[in-house]
């Protein structure tokens, strides 16, 4: 292993999630845009201070269960009207009884949104990771615990030294710490 | 605007008056003493009261399940005790008892938090574990009750060699999509609900191995909001999946007797009797898991008396549908003037081998909860326990009494048989009973029983617009008298 280290960027911890809550809108007002408010629950609101929009899982999520929908029918109209039709009890198969065929378009619409929703939350979380800069920081365990936490990172156009440091330090940052990464 | 109404400064619209709401978290608990507390059951050794039920349960699931079923596949289902009239017994019971028991646990996790009832957060958790391994020991029954069980995979849409298609049109093949989809969909709830409290216990873990498990499993989560965001609205999404698959798993279960045309079975109530009878079930099936363990991690100040009490009021209604659904039946039989639906519910109730099955059904599905209406007994863990406990065998009776009284009288007198379950059937029975017990201790020791994030956020230091909305009560108080009546300044 080397000794080359990179910086992952400055973290600073605050008292409460109401102190984070302020912060977060001090830090988007300064205009940084690479940064994350770290909270052990999600925080009312905090989307507005950070100035995020709506997630964009939804729209995936309709087209998980659109082809879920599309799936059921086309499975089942083509198996059993046209592939193999099965009489039993002397009940058609056709167009008609379409109302048979509900419970599972609904169960495969629910089954594959559900899906999608599991992995779309995966790829826009950009998780899973194995290892992240932040968890080089001793304090940074606490996040899952009491600790609230504002990273600035250093690929950051903003991001200077000095600057940032004592940025964090005035909006009521304590136990700031510049993160490193190994490499 | 309308006098008597606060009105805020900031726009016109009237304002109800915030209520204070009981604390969900009793005794001012700081973020650290619930992190302490919930992961600290995972960390610590387990109580002696622990291992006392957890060895004979993991017997018990051991030989029930393990040697039952061995012997099971190995003689052929020929060794349970059903006859040419009586083709679903015990088997059906079961299977149709567990997986009621599962719906509590996704109406707590999802219809819960979709009418923003917080204090779901301090049991959805186990609710939900409860739901999972509920679904399990369901899922064995009628996987076994096809008989040739290495043949199940025909229930599956796969092409095979015969060519043959599966009878979409068939209630228990909708069956099969809506179990796998409620097991499905329900551990993915179960699972993305988790991903922080499992990095909790990961940033805590002082072991290798636990660190990396938990790690693992963990996905590297951060906590930051760019994470929460997604998360939130993916928790939103599959609470609103879940909510009508809950609702339709048990309707399809239904089904399975509605669509027949057998007196007893074929009614369209059953789809709304049979949803509320699983939610009935199931929050019986939820307090008798908690109280116990409530009382065995000291968690009480997190699953408060209120949680009981709200879980006690939902027996109380649900058990007023199931008694609806029972009155409605034994109206309709006689109303919808059909000999032999009239003659059914005669033999069920009146004059038939099982009418004592009915009784028992009526007094604890019925009756027993009644004693909710009173609040020293939803106060007192004993009553509730006890009628918890009614209610478990209750809804048991009430499959049972569905499904064997009904088919021991059918059309043909001829075929009229006394059906009693063989040693066989008892055996897995118990063994499911044992596996989940099992399963649900294994729980409580390795994952956080409690929604530990969740729970934070309910706290009232946690939401940051609490002061401004103190704030405004406040100013409010100031500006407006007693009945809420603008005061003008001088």
């Amino acid at each position: 292993m080397s000794n080359i280290r990179k910086v992952y960027g400055y973290l600073a911890r605050f008292e409460s999630a109401k102190d984070l809550y302020q912060a977060a809108k001090k830090v988007r007002e300064k205009g940084y845009s690479r940064w994350d408010a770290y909270s052990p629950f999600p925080i009312h609101g905090m989307d507005a201070a950070m100035g995020l929009g709506r997630s964009r899982l939804p729209h995936l999520v309709f087209f998980g269960g659109a082809t879920g929908f599309t799936l059921a029918v086309f499975m089942q109209f083509f198996t059993q009207v046209i592939l193999y039709p099965t009489v039993v009890h002397g009940k058609p198969t056709n167009l008609f009884t379409l109302p048979a065929y509900f419970p599972i378009m609904f169960e495969l619409t629910v089954l594959l949104a559900g899906l999608t929703t599991l992995f779309g939350l995966m790829v826009l979380m950009q998780l899973p990771r194995l290892n992240h800069p932040l968890f080089e920081s001793q304090q940074f365990t606490r996040v899952t615990d009491d600790g609230f936490f504002i990273a600035i990172e250093a690929r950051d156009s903003r991001f200077a030294r000095e600057r940032t440091r004592d940025f964090l330090e005035q909006i009521g940052g304590v136990d700031i710490e510049l993160v490193e990464e190994k490499i | 605007m309308a006098q008597g109404t606060a009105t805020t400064s900031a726009g016109n619209q009237p304002r109800l008056d915030v209520l204070e709401r009981e604390d969900l978290v009793l005794n001012n608990r700081s973020l650290a003493w619930i992190t302490n507390r919930v992961a600290g059951i995972c960390e610590n050794k387990m109580p002696l009261l622990w291992w006392l039920l957890f060895i004979p349960s993991a017997i018990v699931a051991v030989v029930g399940v393990g040697v039952g079923l061995t012997y099971l596949v190995s003689t052929g289902v020929g060794t349970w005790g059903m006859n040419n009239a009586v083709f679903w017994g015990w088997d059906i019971t079961n299977f149709v008892f567990w997986i009621g028991i599962g719906h509590a646990g996704t109406l707590i996790s999802a219809i819960l938090f979709l009418t923003r009832q917080n204090w779901r957060t301090s049991v959805n958790r186990a609710a939900e574990a409860m739901t999972i391994f509920a679904v399990t020991c369901a899922g064995i029954f009628p996987a076994f009750h096809v008989g040739r069980v290495w043949m199940a995979w025909f229930l599956a849409p796969i092409p095979n060699a015969n060519a043959v298609w599966q009878n979409f049109k068939s209630p228990l093949l909708w069956d099969v999509f809506a179990v796998s989809t409620y097991f499905t969909i329900s551990l993915i709830f179960w699972y993305v609900g988790m991903i922080p409290d499992l990095a909790t216990l990961r940033d805590r873990a002082k072991t290798k191995v636990r660190k990396m498990l938990y790690g693992l499993f963990a996905l590297g989560w951060r906590g930051g909001n760019r994470q929460w965001r997604h998360y939130e609205m993916a928790y939103l999404l599959l609470a609103a999946l879940s909510t009508p698959l809950v609702l339709s798993v048990h309707t399809i279960v239904s089904f399975d007797f509605a669509t027949s045309v057998v007196p007893g079975w074929h009614t369209t109530i059953f789809p709304p009797y049979f949803v509320a009878g699983a939610i009935f079930g199931g929050f019986a099936m939820v307090l008798t898991l908690m109280i116990p363990a409530r009382k065995m991690f000291g968690l009480e100040d997190l699953i408060t008396m209120k949680h009981i009490d709200n879980m006690a009021k939902i027996i109380l209604l649900t058990g007023f549908f199931v008694g609806y659904a029972y009155c409605m039946e034994f109206f309709i039989a006689w109303y919808g003037a059909n000999p032999y639906e009239s003659a059914a519910f005669y033999i069920r109730i009146i004059d038939g081998p099982y009418n004592w099955a009915y009784y028992a059904m009526f007094f604890c599905n019925v009756i027993a909860p009644q004693v909710f209406w009173m609040k020293w007994a939803r106060q007192n863990l004993w009553v509730v326990m006890a009628v918890a406990m009614c209610v478990n065998i209750g809804m048991w009776f009430e499959r049972f009494v569905i499904i064997v009284t009904t088919l021991a009288r059918m059309w043909l007198p001829g075929d009229w048989r006394y059906y009693s379950p063989s040693s066989v059937e008892i055996l897995l029975f118990v063994g499911t009973l044992g596996l989940f017990l099992a399963l649900f201790l294994l729980f409580m020791k390795f994952l956080p029983c409690i929604n530990i994030a969740e729970v934070k956020w309910t706290l009232k230091s946690s939401n940051v617009h609490h002061d401004e909305i103190e704030d405004e009560k406040r100013e409010a108080a100031l500006s407006h008298d007693a009945d809420g009546r603008l005061l003008h300044k001088s």
